[in-house]
This record gives structure tokens, sequence and C-alpha cells, in this order.
């Protein structure tokens, strides 16, 4: 009567084992690479959302999707970079409507040709990124607070610019409005801005992979004292990272303009916290040091496919917000789990 | 001895504020060699070697390098004298993989248009380079070389230090109480690199609190004391205890013979 007790006991023990094992595969797995779990979110959506409504699927449904969350996914681009290094920036949105109004404004008041407009407004927002790097690094003032602060004064300075008014489309040269066009790719219609944004993500997912750039941003957000022991100018790479994010996000302006068919002052007002959502809702770590731009992206379109698939479905729109909650809170303590893996 | 020292100071003296930190410090490294440094706390352990590698610039005194005359602003100056630290702390990026920690602020580009104009970097090369690297120092035992740092145990995270200063370390290697923060066993596995890396003619500076380590591992033993050198002993013509007794300063050190006797302070009281 012993033996049979003492097998099952044992052969308990080696299960448990092995599934204890399994976990901590799919753990190292997750550490990995930790764009898997929004992405397997992502495709649970899409599933779900086709069956409770199939226009969900329509692929005119689809490529609505990609343009709506075109310019939140490129403020993420940005908004990835920052948090990488263990910062926040809460201006992303405010840069890239400050820059967005350049361009129109000088396009359709003053006269400045399209692409001479859109330099102008590159430069202001790599400018603006250029200040809040100025005073994260020579002010050693934390990101929060400087973002926090740059939001008002960037948001301030724009309305006042515009005079609060918006610029209507048909005072804007074709340029200025061509990232709006709608190209046919098979039955899928995607715009020039949904291209450039693409682009964007490839740019960057190879930069931060391949070069040396971007193993220091990872570097830096990791830990700055071990980066700056190994030889890496810590400040330099952080200035770097605000500069190159303020491109982004005045090309994130560019795009809203085409989007849109207007500049608007307050064109993206919920932009802040949706690019904030999109990036850990991708996977990427608050506390710095880990994240992909793949992940970012799979966090955009995901918090876009919820969106459009809650309102198909008939739901109010506090559903959405809601549901987004709920998945910002479930990628965090994911989040939090994975960072604890030992050898 | 007549042999040129690899690293030499000469009368350093550092202050900070009203605090002495180094009275005129000496310190030669002679090639091959493991040059212990002990002192008690304040003794000017750490700013000594601070300046050595750059990270403190000395107020006043000199510092040599194979008999040139060196002054370091900041400690890529030293690296480039091929003269490299490990510091107690796990000087490591935690998330990122044992290549990418090797080669930290010195990544290796892919050859071609790749490297030249993409600044794609050779991935594969510094991970093979990283595991020739860690097996000539004896850890071959770690295989996967993009494996994350973190998933590593300390000792094999303060190996991946001891690799990197080894693989650019080209004339000087310094190591900061590496084995502060460690196990009995990954103790000694860091002392055995230490043991092959002077076999293989690189000298070491070990600056360390642990006595049984240090007679263990040391050619020679410099005891630092309020600030300057109270003497140079080595693990076969003193003890323990009279390192002990130097560094306390219950015992001073014949510079011409090495004869031990009672500091001037305990010969009054006695």
């Amino acid at each position: 009567m012993t033996t049979p007790t003492a097998t099952t006991d044992a052969e308990a023990l080696i299960e448990s084992l092995d599934r204890k094992s399994a976990l901590h595969k799919f753990h190292h797995v997750l550490h990995k690479y930790p764009w898997i779990s929004p992405g397997l979110v992502l495709l649970v959506a899409i599933i779900i959302f086709g069956l409770l409504n199939e226009r969900f699927w329509a692929i005119s449904n689809l490529s609505l999707i990609t343009q709506q969350v075109s310019i939140v996914a490129t403020l993420a681009i940005a908004q990835t970079l920052v948090i990488l290094t263990a910062g926040i920036d809460l201006s992303v949105g405010a840069i890239a409507v400050f820059a967005s109004m350049v361009m129109a404004k000088t396009a359709a008041e003053q006269g400045v040709p399209g692409p001479i407009a859109l330099l102008l407004g590159l430069m202001v927002g790599t400018a603006a990124g250029a200040l809040n790097g100025f005073l994260i690094t020579r002010l050693r003032l934390p990101p929060f607070i400087v973002t926090l602060g740059t939001l008002s004064i960037f948001t301030a300075i724009t309305l006042i610019y515009a005079t609060g008014k918006t610029i209507n489309g048909k005072y804007l040269p074709d340029f200025m409005l061509i990232l709006g066009t709608k190209i046919q790719i098979g039955s899928f219609k995607i715009t020039y801005g949904v291209v450039v944004m693409l682009l964007l993500y490839a740019i960057f997912a190879y930069v931060l992979r391949n070069t040396a750039w971007g193993k220091h941003v990872y570097a830096v957000g990791d830990d700055p004292a071990a980066a700056s022991l190994a030889g890496i100018q810590v400040n330099r790479v952080l200035f770097s990272v605000y500069l190159v994010g303020g491109l982004v996000l005045a090309i994130a302006g560019w795009i809203a303009i085409g989007r849109v068919g207007a500049a608007s002052p307050s064109i993206i007002p919920d932009a802040n916290l949706e690019s904030i959502t999109a990036v850990v809702i991708g996977g990427t770590s608050l506390f710095g040091g880990r994240g992909t731009m793949i992940g970012t992206l799979i966090g955009a379109i995901l918090v876009g496919v919820v969106s459009n698939g809650l309102v198909l479905a008939g739901l109010d729109q506090a559903y959405k917000v809601l549901a987004i909650g709920i998945l910002v809170i479930v990628a965090v303590a994911l989040d939090q789990w994975i960072r604890k893996v030992r050898a | 001895m007549t042999l040129q020292p690899v690293l030499q100071a000469k009368g350093l003296v550092k202050t900070f504020g009203r605090v002495v930190g180094l009275n005129s410090a000496d310190l030669e490294l002679y090639p091959g060699e493991v040059l212990a440094v002990i002192g008690d706390n304040g003794a000017g352990k750490s700013t000594l070697i601070k300046c050595l590698s750059g990270a403190e610039i000395p107020d006043s005194g000199e510092m040599f390098v194979e008999g040139e005359l060196v002054s370091f602003k900041r400690s890529l100056d030293a690296r480039a004298y091929g003269i490299e630290t490990v510091y107690q702390t796990l000087a490591v990026a935690p998330a990122l993989d044992i290549a990418s920690n090797l080669f930290l602020g010195r990544e290796v580009r892919s050859k071609g248009i790749a490297g030249k104009v993409f600044r794609k970097l050779d991935h594969n090369g510094m991970r093979t380079l990283a595991k020739e690297q860690m097996t000539k120092l004896g850890i071959g035992t770690l295989q996967d070389m993009s494996q994350a740092v973190e998933t590593l145990s300390g000792g094999q995270r303060q190996a991946v230090s001891v690799a990197r200063a080894e693989a650019f370390g080209s004339k000087v290697i310094i190591l900061d109480e590496p084995t502060a923060a460690l196990g009995v066993r990954e103790s000694n596995q860091v002392l055995k690199m230490i043991e092959l890396m002077r076999d293989r003619g690189l000298p070491v500076i070990l600056i360390s609190h642990n006595m049984p380590q240090v007679f263990s591992v040391a050619d020679r033993i410099h005891v630092q004391r309020l600030g300057s050198r109270a003497a140079v002993v080595t693990p076969n013509s003193h003890t323990m205890n009279d390192a002990v007794a130097i560094m306390t300063g219950a015992l001073k050190v014949d510079e011409n013979d090495q004869a031990l006797s009672p500091a001037q302070a305990i010969a009054d009281a006695l």
C-alpha cells in the first residue's frame, strides 16, 4: 500500500517541478522578448473584436485603425527613447503641436514654401527637445518636472503664437498636407503618414539594436553609474535622446496636419498619456534599460484596436478608457515580474 | 630593484576641503607582479587608486607610466595608457548581455558599408571575442554571450568586469575590492583570474580588506596609512599580524632592512 503512494508522491513532485520549469522557461522567453505578451493580447483582441462585429475585420476598418494610430504611434517613438533612459516626457504632444503650428502658420500666413516651412517646424521641434535635454542634463532636474513645466510652456507659446486659431487645410500648400494622401496597397488603403510612421519605427528599431548609440541608450537607462564607469558620457547620450526625440515629435506634427487636414493648437489633447500608454503596454520598462520599438508599435496598435473594436461592438467610450486602464496596470505588473529574473 | 616600474606615483597630494586624502603618497608597480594595497578606512587607498585610474586629479605630485610622465584628467585618459579598473560595485549594466557589457563604450562595428555608413555593430564578432576572452580567464562555463548579465551570479558578473578590464588593459589592471560583494567560492574564482593575469605578464594592483586573500595572491603588499605609504612588505618577510600592526601604526618598518620596531608613540608609552 505504501509503495504506490510513494510513487505518486514522487510523480507529483516531478510533475510540479516540470511545471515550474515550464513557467521558468516562459519567464526567460518573456525576459528576452518582452513584446511577446502585448503581441499575444493584440492577436486575441483582433480575433475577439472580429467575432463581435464582422465589420471590424473589413479591410477598410483595419486601414482606418492604422491611420488613427499614426500620430500617437509616432509620438511613442520619442517616448520610448526617453523611457529607455529611465526618464519620462510629458511634453511630447505639446512639442508636436508647437512644431505643426510653426509649419502651418509660416506656410499659410508668411507664404513660406512647404518644404522650408517643414524644415522650420523640424528645427523648432528639435530645439524644444534640446531645451528639455539641456534642463535635464545641465541643471540636473528630474525629467518628470522638466517636461511637466515645458508641457505648459510649449502649450502656452503655441496658443499665443497661433492666437488660439485653427489653420484650415485650404490655406495650406499641398506639400504640408501630403502625409494625409491615401495610397492603395492591394485593397489596403494607407496614408503616407502611416508609411512615414512605419519607416521611423524601422529606423529606430535598427538604431537601438545595431548601433553603439542604441546600446548606450539602454546602458544609461539600465545603470547610469555602470555606463559612466564604462566610459559612456551619460549626459551626452541623454541630451541626444531628447534632441532626436524632438525631431521625431516635429515629424509627428507634420503627420497630424495631414491626418486632420488642418493645424490646430488643440489637435491631440490626450497625446501625452496615450504615448506613455503605448510604450508601457508594449513592454518597455518605466525603470529604463529594457524595451523595444516593435513592442511600442504593438502597444500603439493595441490601443487603437481596443478603441475601434469597442466602438464597433456598440459599447460606450467609457469602456475604452476602462480597458486601457486595465491594460496599463497588467503591463506594468508583468514588467515587474519579468524583471525579477535570476540565475 | 633596477627594473623600471610600469606604473609609478611620486608624492601625490590630494585634499578634499580640509580633509587630507593623500599626503605625499608614493607607489610603484613592477612588471608581472600583483601589488596589494591595504590600509585602514580613511588611509587613502581609494583616493590613491582613483588618482591612478584617472577618476580623481591629484593636487600635486607626479605619475609615470613606463617612465613617461602622465597626467590623467578623467578615466578615459588612464585607459588610453592601458590602465583598466574593476570596481567593487558590480559595474555592469544588468539588462545588457555579456558581449555588450564586455564591449560597452568600445563597440566593434561591422566591416564595409554596413559598419561605415550604417554604423552597424558586429554582434557576432563581439560575441566570439567575448567567448574567447571568458575562456582565456578560465570562465568557459558561460556559453551564451547573448545572455543578460542579470541572469548571472554575483561572481560571474564580477568575472565579466574582470574580463572586460583584461581585454582592454594592456599595461595595468586595478581591482578595487573586487571580492567585497562575493561569497567564498566566487572570491576564489576572482583570485584565480588575478593569478592567471599575472602569469600572462599583466601587472595587477589589488585593493582589499581581506588579509588572507592578500597574503595568498600578492607578491608585494603596499601598506597605506594616514594618506601615505607606511611600508611595502611581502607575504614571505612579514605575517598578517605585522601587516595589521603597520596599518594601525603599532609597528614601524625600517626602510633599509625591513626590521620591525614599535612606533614612537608606543615606544614612549612603554
